[in-house]
């Protein structure tokens, strides 16, 4: 299963899932930062638990749940929280680690499942390396999507503003 | 321009990203996201040795294998180029030496990556081994014996520097104190998360498409038509969405010129993707200096001269190299007056992956020996070290001692902004033992006054074009490198024409479609496309409020586009949609479309030789204070908060300032305490450790909470008074953190990064010397207890 479909797929035993899911699916959303284990620009969900494709074998996803980032949204109309939120805060710079950071963040919001703190989220992260924005405006983010009707709570942007 | 009376609807707003979205649901095209019918994969075969003669390569059995279509060396792309066209010191694969381990010889194209990994190996190369060279001043002694670059002009001095204002032996001679150090700034690199990455493409009529997470695609352009001996015209090169760059991808790579070689010869397309090692080896990262500073002070604090002498490790090639020597001391002379100032800095060769420019190019290494010479003296003379800067200041509107014109400046409003949210007064004399507070300053530019290759024509360009739907497109061939530079543009588009960001398409970055503008570096693309596209948005505006004033038979003055309307400022009830004030124009005047473009002033710098490199429209101010806990059992540093103040001179967009401001502060950390680009000579010039685990930057854990505090001094110079915001945050990190540790333990880190192991000798010779009663105890004794 990927992202809630069913795939059969002949895959050759040393490829990885990353690979998988780049080259032969074209899901493109999980990124290749360093293929070996170190950026985590590349995490998806393995039956709900984050982890690093680039050093997990395609092999090894057979049978299970394969979750990334672009069916994070599925269940909520194709926009997550943690994207809106992500969104709203300008957490993602370039947006390369950002598919992986989302991938992790939101096992965070499902453990926990309420408001978590900066620590829980400093912790949560610290597989995901960001070079653009310094991480704070990630962990305000991810921190804001915990809480309750973030998304009635947001300091609308100028735009939604204005098209109203 | 705007109208004064009319109210900002967007601009000092924070807004949603116009490509944030889609990077965020994972569909967002980076360059190695592209995938292309009959594509092949390419791989660059390295040179093993750091400085060796390329006697003979043997293509054939790479050649002979199934799957691999195309091999090329050196000797098919010999044209050398160098991003500056005054040191063309470089080719796209080694020609006749390879200069550092990692250097390019060769390439293959092959049916897929496993392949030409393997036909790699199958390549026969004979080298000729000679003696490297991996320390800069031992090379400059060599430079007859054993010059390094085949290319170079003056042996392996790539590049000197001397420049003196003022008498700076009279104004150290009359000076109450001359504090004199030595500083080492370690080399570091860039780390972008996005590995570089190209694909070309050629069509049947020999036409040249590179695809390629460039941050310099004009720059690019130049030098694929120079090495590929092709002209401009028949080439076009696509900045897809960039994952990072920091300067790190500001010229062109072999990777390119190699893909589109690579197609050239089998007419089918050609994907090279660097690996994280490679990364690391194609380098071009900061350059390690070696400073010697001397700086006078009067006994109430004012800097009287300075003295700076500064040798940079350039590595193999020129790169920006003769840039960074001029900036190593052309861009420290604000916001501090200096009375008089020398420089001398050379930059050697060296057998070492090329240094270039990292964000601060140039100035964040001698900005940390200054900004720690003023911390010294502010001990030695027992002045607060906020208040020594404060009357060094030199206001807005001075001329700095190298005679560049300073415009705005809000450095004093930063410095009480930091003052005041650390609570710096009450707090700094009464932490205990292990914490500490320091401070620093600095100035950045806005854009370069000359582009690099000289030319009359505009710095900057932009076409905006309006359609009756309602919309605007906006083409920029400005870099979006993940700094926001395309929401910027549409920020200004929106406030200009009153339309919603959603109903803006910026397409940057191809040289196709798009006027030529220079690039994503020296932190120009606010003021110079900002500017450029204000003017066309501007043109636009007008024609279309005359538009409605003419249907609504009112002056149009009155008229007001905003909140997706155009509205009657007298009687706001009175008002239509964008799209039919956009109708109503294009009547009067046929499609609507206007370029705009922006050339720097010329009157704002020296009149010498160099006078004006370093020289730009508008400078930045900046001012962070850092709290430090140093641990003296383990020698760790805890950096627990930086706050930043940044003078903008106009956040045109809020968060994403904030997030500039961020973004430095954490990069100046990560340096300050844990990175450093080596390679080993004791193992024949390999790097230590090419990858993200080894080579350490922060995490989410390491890195400390940081506060933005944006400053807003107006300048006449940028749009709606904007100046830069990307770089110049960087660079009082790290002399902060260095002058916090001093207030916390009372040892001086004059070398980076303060690893344990320094901060832990440091602190033993600082014990020694309170031992032997040459010292008081720092603070007082106070020792905290385990
Ligand atoms: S790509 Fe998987 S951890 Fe970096
Ligand atoms: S936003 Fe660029 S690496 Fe995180």
């Amino acid at each position: 299963m990927v992202n809630g479909e069913v795939v059969q797929l002949a895959v050759q035993p040393h490829r990885t899932l990353l690979e998988m899911l780049r080259y032969q699916l074209d899901l493109i959303g999980s990124k290749q930062g360093c293929d070996k284990g170190d950026c985590g620009a590349c995490t998806v969900q393995i039956d709900g638990v984050p982890r690093l494709s680039c050093i997990t074998l395609a092999l090894h996803a057979e049978g299970r749940e394969i979750t990334t980032v672009e069916g994070l949204g599925a269940a909520h109309g194709g926009c997550h929280p943690l994207q809106d939120a992500f969104d709203r805060w300008d957490a993602a710079q370039c947006g390369f680690c950002t598919p992986g950071i989302l991938m992790s963040a939101e096992a965070l919001l499902r453990k926990v499942g309420g408001e978590v703190t900066r620590t829980q989220v400093r912790e949560a992260l610290a597989g995901n390396l960001c070079r653009c924005t310094g991480y704070t405006k990630i962990i305000d983010a991810v921190v804001d999507a915990s809480r309750p009707q973030a998304a009635e709570t947001d300091d609308t942007s100028a735009t939604e503003e204005a098209a109203q | 321009m705007s109208d004064e009376k009319r109210e900002a609807w967007q601009i000092g707003k924070s807004h949603r990203k116009v490509d944030a979205m889609e990077r965020m649901r994972g569909v967002t095209r980076y360059t190695d996201d592209i995938k292309l019918p009959g594509m092949l994969h390419g791989k660059i075969k390295r040179s093993p040795h750091p400085h060796a003669r390329i006697v003979s390569i043997d293509v054939s059995k790479a050649m002979a294998m199934d799957g691999v279509f195309a091999v090329v060396t050196g000797a098919d792309m010999p044209t050398p180029y160098g991003i500056i066209p005054w040191t063309p010191d470089e080719t796209a694969l080694c020609v006749e030496k390879a200069l550092y381990v990692g250097d390019g010889v060769a390439a293959v194209a092959a049916i897929d990556e496993d392949t030409a990994i393997d036909a790699l190996g199958a390549i026969e190369i004979e080298y000729e081994v000679l003696q490297p060279l991996f320390d800069p001043e031992e090379s400059l002694a060599q430079s007859r014996d054993n010059p390094i670059n085949p290319y170079a002009r003056t042996g392996n001095l790539s590049k000197k520097v001397l420049l003196e204002f003022g008498d700076v032996e009279a104004a150290l001679a009359k000076a109450d104190l001359v504090v004199e150090g030595e500083y080492f700034f370690e080399g570091t690199t860039h780390a972008a998360i996005e590995p570089h990455c190209a694909v070309a493409h050629v069509e049947p009529n020999g036409l040249l498409t590179v695809w390629s997470a460039t941050q310099v695609s004009h720059y690019l352009h130049r030098e694929l038509a120079k090495v590929l001996e092709m002209p401009a015209n028949r080439i076009r090169v696509i900045q897809p969405p960039l994952g990072g760059a920091f300067g790190g991808k500001s010229e062109p790579f072999d990777l390119e010129f190699c893909v589109a070689k690579l197609a050239q010869i089998t007419g089918r397309p050609v994907k090279i993707l660097y690996t994280r090692e490679e990364v690391f080896y194609s380098h071009r990262g900061r350059h390690p200096m070696k400073m010697k500073y001397r700086t006078g002070f009067t006994a109430d604090g004012k800097i009287t001269g300075v003295d700076a002498n500064t040798v940079l490790d350039g590595g193999a090639y020129s790169s920006f190299g003769l840039v960074t020597t001029y900036y190593s001391g052309q861009l420290l002379c604000a916001p501090y007056e200096f009375g008089a100032y020398r420089f001398l800095s050379r930059r050697a060769y060296t057998n070492k992956p090329a240094c270039g420019p990292k964000r601060g190019h140039g100035s964040v290494q001698p900005r940390f020996s200054l900004e720690v010479q003023l911390d010294k003296a502010a001990v030695q003379l027992g002045l607060d070290p906020i208040e020594l800067r404060r009357r060094n200041d030199m206001g807005a509107g001075a001329k700095t001692v190298n005679e560049f014109q300073i415009g705005s400046n809000g450095f004093l409003e930063c410095l009480a902004k930091v003052e005041a949210a650390s609570d710096w007064k009450t707090r700094r004399g009464s932490l205990p033992y292990g914490r500490g507070l320091g401070v620093a300053g600095s100035t950045y530019i806005s854009g370069t006054n000359y582009p690099i290759y000289p030319n009359d024509m505009p710095q900057a360009a932009v076409q905006v074009c309006l359609d009756r739907s309602g919309r605007a497109r906006v083409f920029s061939g400005a870099n979006d490198i993940g700094q926001g530079s395309n929401t910027m543009l549409a920020v200004i588009v929106s406030e200009e024409l009153g339309i919603p960001l959603d109903d803006i398409r910026v397409l940057s970055a191809d040289t196709d479609l798009c006027p030529v503008d220079l690039g994503a570096y020296s932190s120009r693309i606010t003021l110079m496309v900002g500017n450029a596209c204000l003017q066309a948005a501007g043109k636009l505006r007008k024609k279309v409020c005359e538009a409605v004033a003419k249907r609504w038979e009112v002056s149009p003055k009155r008229v007001v586009l905003a909140q997706g309307m155009a509205i009657d400022g007298d009687d706001p009830e009175r008002n239509v949609p964008s799209a039919q004030a956009f109708v109503w124009a294009e009547e009067d005047h046929g499609l609507l479309g206007e370029v705009g473009s922006y050339n720097t002033p010329k009157d704002r710098h020296g009149d010498y030789r160099g006078g004006t490199i370093g020289a730009s429209p508008a400078y930045s101010f900046t001012a962070h204070v850092a709290e430090v806990d140093v641990d003296e059992e383990t020698g760790v540093v805890d950096v627990k908060t930086i706050w930043v103040a940044h003078d903008c001179g106009r956040a045109l967009s809020r968060r994403i300032v904030e997030g500039q401001m961020e973004g430095s502060a954490y990069m100046g950390f990560a340096e300050a305490i844990m990175e450093q680009h080596i390679v080993d000579p004791g193992h024949n010039g390999v790097h230590p450790g090419p990858s993200l685990l080894d080579y350490r930057i922060p995490t989410f854990v390491d890195t400390p909470e940081l506060h933005s505090l944006i400053v807003e001094a107006h300048e006449a110079q940028g749009p709606y008074g904007a100046k830069e915001a990307g770089e110049g945050p960087l660079h009082p990190s790290i002399p902060a953190i260095a002058n916090a540790i001093y207030d916390a333990v009372g040892v001086r880190m004059d070398t980076l990064p303060f690893s344990p192991p320094k901060v832990l000798a440091a602190l033993e010779a600082r014990r020694a010397a309170e031992a032997a009663g040459e010292l008081a105890p720092h603070k007082g004794a106070a020792r905290r207890t385990a």
